[in-house]
């Protein structure tokens, strides 16, 4: 026999990709979140300062914002526990009619961007304009508003609208995975319902419930849209709008960058603590009996509840998702905010202005398209090769990969955002400031989660073995990833795909720190017009970007189906 | 010539040594079975031939060629001429039959034409003519195993490696396979290392086979009727099949079974120097009526179970238990069928004398 012998370099294939990737989420992630941190910890002349970050945080504003941070995102969790909790219980474990229509509308808030609904209850009850308080004012003799969005209250109410899917779509699938043999055995033994739901269920389900609520947690807490929104004009401020408020407002000096750096890092620390939590509760194993394929559960029979509950699911559904999304489009369509909505108001010159006519939301709307585009194939690729590596390549280092795998997870935009303007504004010899590179630079970092979790998800259905039998086939390591590896995993990037490029679509959070006049995104068009007062045309623009929204989910979810069943 | 050797290969996960001063040789053209219990590093020995895995220490040779030589660059699976089976199968879910089996060909650049005969004369060869376009998910187990056969034959290596290439199987198809792995082994002329931890299948098939205890080790390396007629100590005796122990007392120089005083009806071992049992299988122990012959041993059925075929005996004999079995025509018809506590008398066709104390380790 013969067996050509050339043998493997010490600087391999496996080498030059675990460097790569390393090196790619060093200069995307590491770097600006070191960043971050040295900004935050060390004064100007690089000497260690704790004193300063004490004095920051305690200073009115920034503790301020803090608690305020803390306090919705503590209300925003109760209440969307509460609210996915009760509609997934009722929509797995109750005779309610519709229930398969039900769940595919308690879902529709995770594609609708949340700024959005804001504007729209903005629209709706701000406590002079918004047309339900001029209605209760006007027509029926109320002497002032009925509900003031710009509170507290308000910032929660309309988190808890678009966040609860989180627990929501988490307990949905603990009910239905449950064997319900584990609650028949505690009926056979004499349990009533209660005792069983209180005994048996809650506690089966509780760890989806706390992980959910964990994501809306880090969620909130990090969230810029709804407090932008609502809270600015009432000066209320959390962690995220005030970082934006400082940077926007000082151009950059040293003091706010510090206040800003030192918000971050309350941040990215808050977020990493979650992210524990919620690694601890699921990963104790203790819940095995919830996996693997779906039973039909015991349905509880809700009989005079029945239509009541039907009514109230409708009436939640219209409120809260037909609603806004029709007063956006309404809104749109009239020459000034504040008229009524009558035949004769509404047209479609607004739409046509900015799609034709205005070039800002020309721009923007170029530019999102552009940007989603190119992060998401760029951070599609990338995501591809590290968790090739983390999933399946044997190489010494892997664990540096490991650790800055799980960094994308635990920084939020705002934080993203921050990082790049420190990096990449010429201090380190590059100066994207101001163009649309560091919005992409920016995008790949902070939807490098997604397609993290997308692709090392495809790379685990692969099993070791197929690509060890092209191997012993004659493969070399990059034809087995081009023949077999990659046909295999393609679901999985489209997946990635779409989502990183459907949320950039309507991405605010980190387009609103960076962009310059001719870099507008369509988040930030439509949050800029709105705050210029030009209410009609963010609208429109609003409502344009809910339609390709829409559009973009349906086509996935079309493609998506069509996969499956060809499976 | 297509040989393997192992020269003192160690092969350790962490601090789980998993092989240690292992050496093992594999002749041209035999077909060498890897026999063990689960779990014990057989597939590691395999992926170490493979080239999946790196030794950490020894070197492994194929042919005149050094492969693996700890500390050192191997020469990567994909230029080793193996063809290997692995127990699930990997059957690539996204091709076809086709383009499954003719994958190493297309790797090679083997020309269209040819790349079609040859994949084809592999399909034939086992029996899968007809379904080359089908999609792996359209074939059952037995199908997809049979493709990654065809798949790691199509090449002509000089080698193959298979990992329980029939586990997966129901009984009919396992027995089919195996005799046309056997068989295309011979006709091709190709050495076969083949894994397993189902002892009637490494008999069957092998011209020589190695057992592995569960911690790595090799307990003896033979012909399948060497190893299951002359195995070397207790573990091979009893992994080998059904094993009846016969425990013994000593007293005035002889042998007596259980903790009575009929001495046992077999040549004693050649020394005392320790304790012994006596191993044997249920075929090769012989059950009569009481009184028929001299030189047996009286005992009470504790258990008569009918099998179908098979009548099957739990027998004491002063405190040691023995199972035997008897085909039933034979027991019909020679008023061999057997009453819970009758009495009986038993002799050996075959009885080894292993020490005592491997027994607890054997059967733990």
């Amino acid at each position: 026999m013969s067996i050509a012998i050339k043998k493997e370099s010490g600087f391999g294939t496996a080498q030059i990709i675990l460097t790569l990737s390393i090196g790619i989420l060093v200069v995307f992630v590491a770097f600006p979140v070191l960043l971050i941190f040295w900004n935050a910890f060390f004064d100007s002349n690089g000497s260690f300062n704790i004193t300063d970050v004490v004095k920051v945080l305690s200073h009115p504003e920034t503790y301020q914002a803090l608690l305020n941070s803390v306090i919705i995102a503590l209300g925003t969790t109760t209440g969307s526990t509460i609210v996915g909790t009760f509609f997934a219980w009722l929509v797995t474990r109750t005779d309610l009619p519709y229930k398969k229509f039900m769940k595919g509308m308690f879902l529709v808030p995770f594609m609708l961007p949340s700024f959005i609904g804001a504007l729209a209850w903005k629209m709706l009850l701000s406590p002079r304009a918004g047309y339900i308080n001029r209605f209760f004012m006007d027509s029926l003799g109320f002497d002032g508003p009925i509900f003031n969005i710009y509170s507290y209250a308000g910032i929660v109410l309309v988190e808890i609208m678009y966040l609860f899917p989180f627990v929501f779509i988490q307990v949905c699938g603990a009910l239905e995975r449950m064997d319900p043999t584990l609650e028949e055995s505690a009926r056979i033994s004499g349990a009533g319902l209660g005792t069983i739901t209180r005994k048996i269920t809650i506690p089966l389900v509780l760890p989806s419930i706390l992980s959910g609520a964990l994501l809306i947690m880090l969620y909130s807490m990090a969230h810029f849209g709804t407090v932008a929104v609502l809270g600015i004009e009432n000066g209320i401020f959390n962690i995220p709008t005030l970082i934006y408020e400082r940077i926007h407002q000082s151009a950059g000096s040293f003091e706010s960058i510090r206040t800003g750096t030192v918000l971050a890092t309350v941040l990215v620390f808050s977020a990493a603590f979650i992210i524990w939590m919620q690694n601890k509760i699921l990963g104790k194993g203790r819940y095995q009996i919830i996996a693997g394929k779906s039973f039909r559960p015991m349905e509880l029979k809700l009989r005079g509840l029945k239509y009541p509950l039907l009514i109230l699911c409708l009436a939640y559904i219209g409120f809260t998702i037909i609603l806004p999304t029709v007063v956006i489009f309404l809104v749109g369509a009239l020459p000034t905010y504040g008229l009524p909505f009558t035949w004769e108001n509404l047209s479609l010159e607004n739409y046509k202005f900015i799609l034709f006519e205005h070039k800002l939301t020309k721009d923007a709307i170029f530019n999102s398209v552009t940007l989603g585009l190119s992060a998401a194939l760029i951070t599609m690729f990338a995501g591809v090769m590290i968790s090739y590596v983390i999933v399946k390549m044997k190489v010494r280092g892997k664990g540096i990969l490991e650790f800055l795998g799980m960094l994308p997870f635990s920084v939020p935009g705002s934080v993203i955002a921050l990082g790049v303007i420190l990096a990449w504004s010429g201090k380190f010899g590059i100066n994207l400031y101001n163009t649309v590179w560091i919005i992409l630079v920016a995008y790949i970092a902070r939807y490098m989660a997604f397609s993290l979790k997308a692709n090392s998800a495809a790379l685990e259905q692969v099993h070791d073995s197929l690509v060890e039998a092209a191997r012993a086939c004659g493969a070399t390591m990059w034809q087995a990833l081009k023949d077999i590896v990659i046909p295999l995993v393609r679901p999985g990037m489209f997946a990635a795909f779409f989502l990183i490029f459907l949320p950039s679509l309507r991405e605010l959070t980190v387009s609103i720190m960076l962009y310059a006049p001719t870099t507008r995104t369509i988040g930030v068009a439509i949050y800029t017009l709105n705050e210029d007062g030009e209410t009609v045309t963010s609208a429109a623009l609003a409502g344009i970007a809910l339609i390709l929204i829409i559009v973009g989910q349906t086509l996935i979810n079309r493609f998506s189906a069509k996969y499956t069943n060809k499976r | 010539m297509a040989t393997i050797t192992l020269n003192s290969v160690s092969k350790a996960y962490d601090t789980n040594v998993v092989l240690q001063d292992l050496n093992l040789t594999v002749a041209h053209g035999e077909c060498f079975t890897l026999l063990g219990p689960s779990g014990c590093g057989k597939t590691v020995l395999l992926r170490l031939i493979a080239g999946f895995e790196t030794p950490d220490a020894g070197s492994i040779v194929i042919g005149d060629t050094p492969v693996a030589r700890a500390g050192e660059d191997t020469i990567p699976p994909d230029r080793r001429d193996l063809g290997v089976v692995f127990q699930e199968y990997a059957v690539w879910p996204h091709m076809t039959v086709f383009q499954n089996v003719s994958y190493p060909l297309k790797l090679a650049k083997v020309p269209d034409a040819e790349l079609t005969e040859k994949t084809m004369h592999a399909i034939s060869l086992v029996n899968m003519v007809g379904l080359e376009k089908r999609l792996p998910s359209e074939l059952s187990g037995g199908q997809q195993q049979r493709v990654a056969l065809a798949r790691a034959l199509v090449a002509r290596p000089s080698i193959m490696l298979l990992d329980e290439p029939l586990s997966n199987l129901d009984a009919n198809l396992r027995e089919e396979m195996r005799f046309e792995i056997k068989e295309l082994q011979r006709t091709l002329d190709i050495t076969v290392f083949y894994v397993t931890h189902d002892q009637e299948i490494a008999l069957a098939i092998s011209d020589r086979m190695a057992i592995m205890d569960k911690n790595g080790k090799i307990r003896q390396i033979g012909s399948p009727v060497d190893i299951y007629e002359k195995p070397n100590d207790l573990f091979v005796f009893n992994f080998m099949g059904v094993a009846n122990f016969l425990h013994v007392n000593e007293s005035g120089g002889v042998l007596r079974a259980g903790t009575g005083e009929q001495p046992v009806p077999w040549p004693m071992p050649e020394s005392f120097a320790h304790e012994w049992v006596g191993g044997c299988r249920p075929s090769d122990v012989i059950i009569e009526r009481p009184g028929k012959g001299a030189g047996v041993l009286k005992g009470t059925i504790k258990r008569a179970s009918f099998l179908g075929a098979m009548m099957d005996y739990l027998v004491d004999i002063d405190g040691t238990f023995i199972r035997t079995e008897i085909e039933t025509h034979r027991a019909v018809s020679q008023d061999l069928v057997f009453a819970e506590g009758e009495t009986c008398d038993i002799a050996f066709h075959n009885l080894h004398w292993f020490n005592a104390k491997q027994l607890e380790e054997a059967t733990e």
